[in-house]
């Protein structure tokens, strides 16, 4: 890795949505915990400044009219944001953003209701699956995270052949599991299929998770088990661009 | 024309709603219901004369947007066809 890359400050947006609702803790998160810019991007854009990375934030984009993000999925904005994700760059969804990414067809599958008909607004530990991707460079296999989720429909869903593909092709980032790091049924919350809390496209460029990793950034915040999640994306980034994107004004 | 178009979760998936309403009415004395499954009912007001046009476009926007054809299958009556 060249050294003079690692320095530089990556550039983020992250997607407003009306009813978005964790967009400025995903700035905040960026900015202040992790040293990067970042800036809100107004869902009715139709171009994006120069970015090395989208956050598509948590909330109730469009009040999850019909179901969970896909209105959102229409947005103009998304064209754009499919482009970006299908030119490499780094996109992550977290919550309803995984929900909006799955409806516009980033990731595979869908996100169904809790099975126990609740909201749920708690924390879950993790089980990272995978150090090997863009998202969890700085993290290690079966290291357990702390971070809470807050969703009504986290259900992750997949037929049974794509979920096979899915689990073959190493796509699970992240699964629900105990403080010990076992997956077991119990500490599933929402019965996710396969414990899923979290997944990558075939590429690897685009993340999606239910789990809230911007709200634990700072030990202030609970706990900053969230942040290598960012940090990893951060280092995969200015590893790989060490060059920063052309500033437009 | 007056559409209507019912989207419904697939046989495969779970219906925690259904299940909750279905023992609901066990409680209530009804144990002769075995199964629940809820859907949605979407009535539209659409513009054309042609029904089989009609027909076609709310296909389309149904596949995109009105259902998650992962999740669920829809129906479309035109005019109570």
């Amino acid at each position: 890795m060249g050294a003079e890359g690692i320095n530089r400050i990556t550039r983020w947006g992250v997607v407003v949505f009306p009813g978005s609702n964790c967009d400025h803790d995903a700035v905040i998160a960026l900015q202040q915990f992790c040293g990067q810019e970042a800036e809100e991007i107004w869902h009715c854009s139709e171009t994006l400044p120069e970015l090395d990375g989208i956050v598509l934030p948590g909330g109730f984009s469009y009040g999850d009219y019909l179901r969970s993000g896909a209105v959102a999925r229409f947005a103009p904005v998304m064209n754009e944001v499919v482009n970006f994700a299908e030119s490499g760059k780094v996109v992550m969804g977290i919550c309803n953003g995984f929900q909006i990414l799955t409806e516009c067809g980033l990731l595979p599958g869908a996100l169904g209701r809790n099975v126990g008909l609740r909201f749920i607004c708690r924390e879950v530990y993790l089980r990272v699956e995978r150090s090997d991707t863009i998202f969890t460079k700085q993290l290690e296999v079966g290291q357990v995270l702390k971070i809470p989720i807050a969703h009504n429909e986290g259900n992750y869903y997949l037929p049974p052949a794509e979920l096979e593909e899915l689990e073959a092709n190493g796509q699970v980032v992240f699964r629900y599991c105990d403080r010990m790091g076992r997956v077991t049924p119990e500490s599933n919350p929402n019965g996710a299929l396969n414990n899923i809390a979290g997944i990558i496209n075939r590429a690897g460029n685009v993340l999606g998770m239910m789990p809230h990793p911007e709200r634990r950034c700072d030990a202030l915040l609970g706990s900053p088990d969230g942040r290598g999640i960012f940090s990893s994306a951060i280092h995969h980034i200015t590893e790989n661009w060490p060059c920063p994107a052309a500033r437009r004004k | 024309m007056k559409v209507t178009v019912i989207v419904r979760l697939k046989p495969a998936i779970l219906d925690p709603q259904g299940k909750t309403i279905q023992h609901s009415l066990e409680q209530m004395g009804f144990s002769e219901v075995k199964d629940v499954r809820i859907g949605k009912i979407i009535e539209l007001n659409v513009e054309g004369e042609d029904e089989p046009t009609v027909r076609a476009r709310v296909e389309e926007f149904s596949h995109k947007l009105l259902a998650n054809p992962l999740m669920e299958s829809f129906e479309i009556a035109v005019d109570g066809r």
